[in-house]
This record gives structure tokens, sequence and C-alpha cells, in this order.
């Protein structure tokens, strides 16, 4: 796994207080992981926090998966 | 023998059966009253901040530990993904309340009952920290940052609003803000909620957790706040004592479940006491100090009386607003007036000598002293009253908590703006 991955993974389970073997990247913060919707926006801020990134709240309403996430950053951070 | 006419007649009886409470006298209600009625203090040098910089160093704060040593625990009463949702008093709130809940054993099953239980839970100040660290983000150039939680975790009805979604209590969902009266102003509108069928059940008291930079700061700017005993906390709360220079800040929260009594009866629950009266009145006067007097304590506790259809002789013990300030003398004054040649046989203490002055958590927890107070026939002590600045018939407990016969017992609480409330208990 990515250290992005990794690193995403890390700051889920600290926000959302899962169990890191639920965050697959296929899981969805809502459905999966317990999320609200306030959850998400705040994920996103620690998201564009920890990644130096910003995630406009357009591309951030298509994040939906721990995969969402990942591809979305590592696209940032390659470009 | 007290009977329930007089004013009482033809109203639905409202009655307590849970109670839960946190505060620095640490966990659990029968915790906190054993240790209050062993003359102990919760009052030390304040350790949620360096205080150092500041004139007042001293505070009640909730003692931290585990939950079978009576102290706190967070994360044994609130997730940690929660916990960062709220701010401390909403902590504190729902720690007590949790108690209070399951101690009454009232679990609504259908949606109708569901429906008939309601809260109301109030906070003098709200989420004084959160907006602090809030508006350091903001100055910071740091605003797009803003947690999405920081509204709810600030807002003072959240109490009311997470207790009702942890059990899905879905009847009248209020709150009250009126500075030091919440407490008594949250249980007795919460109360006349029940009188009047809105509800069966109302889980009311009031949580606060100032002991932050910005609370006591700005106490200490108000000169409220006591600075002369930084060295030896214990003696910092002394109501009535000629040496008193000011409240001492304490953090917590007191949750009682109210029940209408034939509710209560109903389902076998254990009743604690009943709410018979509640009076309120306003200073018009200042906005921090009460004047000359005290009229407007006095017509609160008048009125309160009269709602309960009984005489100041009915009245075993007061537990006093007394926050350590020279407005004490003025309340003594006031409960003498009203009490006329019964002031002789009342005793009237002020926990807060113990506990510090929980501001809007006050009044609920010392409406849960006088429960216990009726339960146990025992008044609590006023700690630090060394030398009265004012002699006066009423014994004023010093010291040591006295066993006394207590039918019935009055609790003030007042707070800025010129807001008074009264609240009269009695036992079932």
């Amino acid at each position: 796994m990515s250290e992005i991955a990794d690193k995403v993974k890390k700051i889920v389970v600290e926000h959302l207080g899962v169990e890191e073997s639920k965050v697959t990247p296929e899981a969805s913060f809502i459905d999966d992981l317990g999320a609200d919707s306030l959850d998400t926006v705040e994920l996103v801020m620690a998201f564009e926090e920890a990644f130096n990134v910003e995630i406009p709240e357009d591309a951030a309403e298509k994040i939906a998966t721990v995969k969402d996430a990942i591809d979305y950053i590592e696209k940032q951070k390659a470009a | 023998m007290l009977q329930s006419a007089g004013a009482n007649s033809g109203r639905r009886r409202v009655v307590v059966t849970g109670m839960g409470m946190v505060g620095p006298l640490g966990l659990g209600v029968e915790n906190v009253w054993s240790r209050l009625i062993a003359g102990e203090s919760g009052i030390g040098r304040i350790t949620h901040f360096d205080p150092s910089d500041l004139p007042a160093q001293v505070a009640g704060q909730v003692p931290e530990g585990p939950t079978s040593e009576g102290k706190l625990t967070l994360s044994d009463w609130v997730s940690v993904k929660d916990q960062r949702k709220m701010d401390r008093f909403i902590h504190m709130g729902l720690v007590a309340a949790t108690e209070a809940v399951e101690d009454s054993g009232w679990k609504p099953q259908t949606e109708e009952e569901k429906c008939a239980t309601g809260v109301m839970i109030g906070s003098g100040i709200g989420g004084l920290q959160t907006i602090y660290d809030a508006s350091i983000t903001v100055h910071e150039g740091r605003a797009k940052r803003l947690s999405p939680f920081f509204i709810p975790s600030a807002l003072i009805n959240l109490v009311s609003g997470h207790v009702s979604i942890k059990y899905g209590f879905q009847g009248p969902n209020h709150s009250v803000v009126t500075a030091c009266a919440t407490g008594v102003h949250a249980i007795g509108d919460a109360a006349r909620l029940i009188m009047f069928g809105d509800a069966d059940v109302m889980v009311a008291g009031g949580a606060e957790a100032t002991v932050c930079p910005l609370g006591i700061a700005g106490f200490c700017s108000a000169r409220a706040l006591s600075t002369g005993f930084n060295a030896t906390p214990e003696k910092a709360s002394r109501p009535w004592d000629k040496d008193r220079d000011g409240f001492v800040m304490g953090e917590g929260s007191g949750v009682v479940v109210l029940e209408e009594y034939e509710h209560a009866k109903a389902r076998g629950a254990k009743i604690y006491a009943e709410i018979v009266g509640y009076g309120m009145s306003g200073d018009a006067y200042h906005i921090t100090a009460p004047a000359e007097g005290h009229y407007g304590a006095f017509r609160a506790m008048r009125s309160a009386l009269k709602s309960a259809g009984v005489t100041p002789a009915d009245i075993g013990y007061v537990n006093a607003h007394g926050t350590s300030t020279m407005a004490d003398d003025l309340e003594l004054e006031a409960v003498e007036r009203l009490f006329g040649d019964d002031a002789r046989t009342l005793a009237m203490s002020s926990t807060k000598s113990a506990t510090g002055h929980l501001l809007g958590a006050a009044g609920a927890i010392e409406a849960i002293f006088c429960m216990l107070a009726i339960r146990d026939n025992v008044a609590p002590p006023t700690l630090n009253l060394d030398n009265p600045s004012r002699e006066s018939v009423i014994d004023r407990v010093a010291h040591t908590a006295q066993q006394r016969q207590i039918n019935v017992a009055l609790s003030n609480s007042f707070g800025f703006g010129g807001t008074n409330a009264s609240l009269v208990v009695r036992g079932v």
C-alpha cells in the first residue's frame, strides 16, 4: 500500500473511530463506516490539512469511498 | 402534616424518579453526597490550564480517574469519536443525564411514550472553550479549516439534543439560559411542562464547563472570583464568612428525571421527592449586582412557597445561592425577612463552599442536594464559615453536617441580569 493510502487510512480510523480492518479501499464513508454528512466534511478537511492539497467542494462530493480519497489525493500529488 | 392540597390542588403532580451528577466532588450522586456530608472540598488549584497569569488560580474541577473510584473516565460515557464533536459542557451534561435516566429505570417503548418524554437541560454559558479555539483558527486565517462541528459543539441546547438522540426521547426538547439560575429554571420549567400535559417525563438540569482561560479571565475582570486563597484552595469558597472575597468557579452537571406522579407510581418507580413549588422574579436593577435588601430573591422565594401551598414553618432546610460574595448577606437578609420567627428553627447552608459555583449547573446539583437532605434528614455543611460577617438566628450549618428533621426544602439560584429562581421540594 502506498504511503498516501496508509495515511488516509489512519485519518479515517482516527476521525470516524472505526477499526482499521474495516477501512478497506471499497468501504463507503457513509454506508460502511458510519459517517454522517458533517463527518465527511471534517474528513475532507483533515485530508486537505494532512496532504497540503485543496479539495474543492464539487470534487469532495464525489469522494464516497476510501479508494476515491486515495485516488484523488494521488492524482493531485502527481500533478 | 402537609397535604398536597392548597395551591397544588387539581394540577398534575411531578416527582423526581432519577438523579445524576458529576462535579468537583466526583462522579455519581451517592458518591458526591457522601463526600459533601463528610465535609470534603472539591476545590483545588486549576490544572485544566496554567492559571499563573490570572489573579484567580483555584476552581472546582471534575476529578479524573476510574469510575469505580467515583471519578470521571470520559470514554466510559462518551465515545472518543463523539467527544470531538462536543464541548466539555456537553460531556458533563451527557454523563449526568445518563446516570439520571438509568437511575430512573424509564425506558419508553412505544411511540407514544417516547413522544411524552422530553429533555430540558440548560447551561449558563455553553461551549466557551470551543468558541475560544475556533476564534484562534479564524484569527490565524484558517477559517476554511474550521470544524463542521464547531457550531453544534458550542450551542447550549445541544445537551438536550444529544440526550434525546441517545435515548430516543421525542417529547419537548428545550433549553434554559439564565446564567447562574439556569439549573433551577430548567427543573421548574420542565416540571410545569409535565403539569400542563406537554410531557409525562422530562429529563431536566444544567451543565457547565467554563474552567478555561476565557471563563476564568472573564469572571476575574468582573471582579467576581476569589483571588486571595490561591495557596489554600480549599479555603477559597467561604459563604457568609467575613474573609470571603469572591466565588470559586466549578464545573459539572446535575440532571433529574421528572415524572408525573401517577405515571411513576404505575410503573413502580422509586420516588425521591416531589417538586411542589417554583417561583421566579427579576430584579430590574443591575446587570451583576442584587439590590439592597434583595427583594428579588424575597419575591422568588415567596412565590415558590405560595405555589407549593406551604408556609415558612414547613421548610426545614434552605440551600442558599450563597456564592461567597458580598451578596451572601443580602440573601440572608431576604430569607430572614420571609421566614420571620420561623427563621429560628431553620437550617440554611451553601454547598458551594465545597463544590464551588457550577453556574448553570449549580441550581440542578443543589436541588438534588435538597432532595437528599429530605431523604436522609441531613443538612449538608457550609465549609469555611469561621466568622460570619453578619450575625443571624438562622443556623448556617457551619463546618459539619447536621441531623435534622427535613420534610420540605427550598433551593435558591440567582443569576446575572437580575434573574431569581426558587424551587420547593418535598418528601413523598
